[in-house]
């Protein structure tokens, strides 16, 4: 494809430009994400995440303080008091007295209120209501107010999501930290497991002279085609049986054993793709097939090795459907995030921030290891794809 | 008297029904003995089982028929790592990850040597083949040729029971072959204990390196011994063919006349009398003249037992002239080399002759022999 697309000038052009789409249809909902989860629920109410770097107009809804906040100056009695958060920045541009004339008035103008009072409400929010009498209605009248907001950008999201003190009923917070340490302590056994016994095995298919050596590698490669769902109702059938229900060893025991076929055949495709004459020579040279799996053919597939890794992390964080079959309980607390995320969803579905802020914990990891190891997730692709030297 | 370092009684095998149709050449009844000290070469050409047999006494193929033993112990059933032998192949041989050094040492590591013991050993065999400068490179950044010497050197390092080399030179150009070669005989020299079992298709190397050529042909030995016996006194048409550049020349003719020496008329015309004792049994069999090239020398022009034969082509090599004569009517079918500066015309009749003691006869492909 690349050799092809290198020689025609257009073809690159094009192929640049594909590559160029599917980075964005990849990274602009991960950006949208990222900024949302940093705003606070305002401001999402009132923008997109694109506008986040400017400042948003709201209009709020605010009561006039009450007849026990007047003081007297003089012959005249006077409520003060603010609005908006002035040292924020906000400013009104226009404000009314109902949903329907909300911004009738500027700011800075006078307005006779219906009990006989005068109130002025300048940009910064602040307000003045007067009157000869003194007030005796205990709750003042609501005032509507449109405001000019600078950006803003908080950790509250992430507080509220990862603080496990937080008051309230479906506080999302304990759990989707708990939710994170659960999730890491499926996964990384679901990753090492398979990947032991996965490397080993490929050795063997791949270097190793036994009976019916193509009739298991044969049989094995058949067992991914058969779909994961399949395995479900027996395999938990099982699981019941010998007494491990649900719990985390069944979750590890259920990815490693549904993952080992594709790894066995990436991992066996790249060993086979050594020269045998190094294997050979290994073993003639005095060592003993541990020998020559560890110190040759395990450095020498190492990127495809943590290529594979990778890839099965990720699969594994990612995973809902087998953690809800094997390990979720509902009267349990053993959580994945992925099923926190779908949670929250269901009790603060409207609550974009959070939801922001707790899908942006579930994919940090990912996202770090993905950059951090990408050179050898490459590395590793290129040799899946045979263009091994 | 010294017990064989390698001995191999009636080892055969025959391709698998794993391995594709005619992938591993078969062989069969196999009989061979290495004496210590003793650098015996497998010789074949393409397909004639010579890296199979290697491959199996280094354990790398199983050994279904036959015995093999290496210093009086059976090895059939041992994995090559316990085998005590060390193997030289033709190419991919070094650990690609690894420092020159490391792939020195890699055998002794396994081994469980101590450091101190390795380091001794890899500088030793690293200084025999001047691969001192190297210790730190990885292989990626060696020639071929420098490549070779290193996996010369990782089963020098080893000080093995038997040496396997699985014809070294042959991914090297022409100029790092000869180099190497010349090397590895050197190396042969300063190591007169080490015994080595060298497979080529080159009979080149193995002329210039064996103590013992063993010839191998579809899976069978043809001929065994020493480089000038199998060059003199081929067993048969085939080694006569295979050793030797160019090769024997073969005419085919019938005996005529019998006793101490064998007069034999040529079918193409002319005669030859070789130095091999017939009997009148043999009067009349049909036989194949053998002689190399260089043993023709020009006839005068009244010899009775001279070959006369048209030249088709003509080669002026500098150090000799190759004259291409037809026979049989095929063009090139035989060729003479003659000495710098004979002069030979394309198109012109050629008058050769050879010394009776030079002839070779072969009857149904076999050597007549006169003790057979």
């Amino acid at each position: 494809m690349t050799r092809i697309a290198g020689r025609k000038p257009i073809l690159r052009w094009a192929m640049n430009l594909a590559v160029l789409a599917l980075g964005l249809l990849w990274a602009l909902p991960v950006l949208g994400l990222l900024v949302t989860s940093f705003r606070t629920s305002d401001e999402v109410a009132a923008s997109g995440w694109w506008q986040a770097a400017f400042p948003t107009r709201q209009t709020l809804v605010q009561r006039i303080k009450g007849a026990d906040a007047q003081r007297q100056e003089g012959q005249v009695f006077v409520i003060e008091g603010d609005l908006v958060n002035p040292e924020r920045g906000d400013r009104v541009t226009a404000w009314g007295f109902s949903s329907r004339s909300r911004d009738i008035l500027a700011p800075g103008a006078s307005a006779r209120l219906g009990n006989g009072g005068l109130i002025t409400i300048d940009a910064a929010g602040h307000y003045r209501l007067e009157k000869d009498t003194a007030f005796t209605d205990n709750r003042g009248p609501y005032v509507f107010v449109t405001i000019t907001a600078p950006p803003m950008f908080t950790l509250d999201n992430y507080r509220a999501v990862l603080s496990s003190v937080r008051p309230g009923a479906d506080a999302p917070g304990a759990s989707v930290a708990r939710a994170f340490f659960d999730t890491l302590s499926i996964t990384i056994p679901a990753t090492v497991l398979p990947l032991a016994i996965a490397t080993m095995a490929a050795y063997a298919l791949a270097w190793m002279r036994f009976r019916g050596r193509l009739l298991l590698f044969a049989a094995m490669v058949g067992l991914m085609a058969v779909p994961v769902q399949m395995a479900l109702i027996p395999l938990l059938e099982m699981h019941a049986r010998i007494g491990i229900g649900k719990s985390y060893l069944a979750l590890w025991l259920a990815h490693t054993g549904l993952s080992l076929p594709f790894a066995i055949y990436i991992l066996r495709g790249q060993m086979a793709g050594l020269s045998p004459q190094l294997v050979e020579n290994a073993r003639v040279d005095g060592a003993s097939e541990v020998q020559v799996f560890t110190r040759i053919v395990l450095p020498l597939i190492w990127p495809g090795v943590a290529a594979f890794g990778v890839l099965q992390f990720l699969w594994t964080w990612n995973d809902l459907l087998l953690a809800r079959v094997f390990l979720i309980d509902p009267a349990g607390p053993a959580d994945v995030l992925t099923n926190r995320l779908v949670g929250l969803m269901g009790a603060r579905g409207d609550d974009w921030e959070t939801l922001a802020a707790a899908t942006m914990v579930s994919i940090a990891l990912p996202l770090a290891i993905w950059f951090g190891l990408r050179p050898v997730v490459t590395r590793g692709m290129l040799l899946a794809r045979g263009k091994q030297r | 008297m010294a017990m064989a370092k390698l001995k191999l009684t009636g080892v055969g095998t025959q391709a698998g029904p794993a391995s594709a149709p005619g992938a591993a050449p078969l062989l069969r009844d196999i009989n061979l003995e290495v004496a210590p000290g003793e650098l015996v070469v497998l010789l074949g050409p393409t397909g004639s089982g010579k890296s199979t047999l290697l491959r199996m006494i280094a354990g790398l193929e199983p050994t279904p028929e036959g015995r093999i033993e290496i210093d009086g112990i059976p090895v059939n059933d041992l994995h090559p790592s316990r085998r005590g032998v060390a193997m030289v192949s033709q190419e991919h041989a070094l650990y690609p990850h690894m420092t020159i050094y490391d792939n020195l040492a890699f055998a002794l590591s396994v081994a469980g040597k101590s450091r101190a013991e390795i380091d001794e050993a890899v500088r030793k065999s690293a200084r025999a083949l001047q691969l001192e400068p190297l210790l730190e490179k990885r292989p990626d950044a060696l020639s071929p040729g420098q490549r070779q010497r290193v996996a010369i050197g990782r089963a020098l390092v080893r000080d093995p029971k038997l040496y396997l080399l699985d014809d070294p030179l042959s991914r090297l150009d022409a100029a790092s072959r000869i180099a190497t070669r010349i090397e590895i005989a050197r190396l042969k020299e300063r190591m007169p204990d080490a015994t080595m079992l060298y497979v080529t298709h080159d009979q080149d190397e193995a002329m210039t390196l064996a103590d013992r050529i063993v010839l191998l042909a579809e899976g069978t030995v043809a001929q065994a011994g020493p480089p000038m016996e199998l060059y003199d006194n081929p067993a048969s048409e085939f080694v006569a063919r295979f050793i030797g550049t160019p090769p024997m020349n073969l005419l085919p003719g019938t005996i005529t006349g019998t006793g101490r020496q064998t007069r034999v008329a040529l079918d193409q015309g002319g005669a030859v009398i070789a130095d091999l004792a017939t009997t009148d049994a043999d009067q009349g069999n049909p036989v194949s003249v053998g002689i190399r090239p260089e043993d023709f020398t020009l006839a005068a022009a009244s010899d009775g037992s001279a070959i006369s034969r048209l030249v088709t082509h003509v080669e002026a090599l500098g150090d000799a002239t190759l004259a291409y004569l037809s026979d049989n009517g095929i063009r090139d079918a035989c060729i003479a080399k003659l000495p710098r500066g004979t002069r030979v015309v394309r198109g012109t009749n050629l008058r050769l002759q050879a010394d009776p003691a030079r002839i070779h006869l072969f009857h149904q492909g076999q050597a007549m022999r006169p003790d057979a």
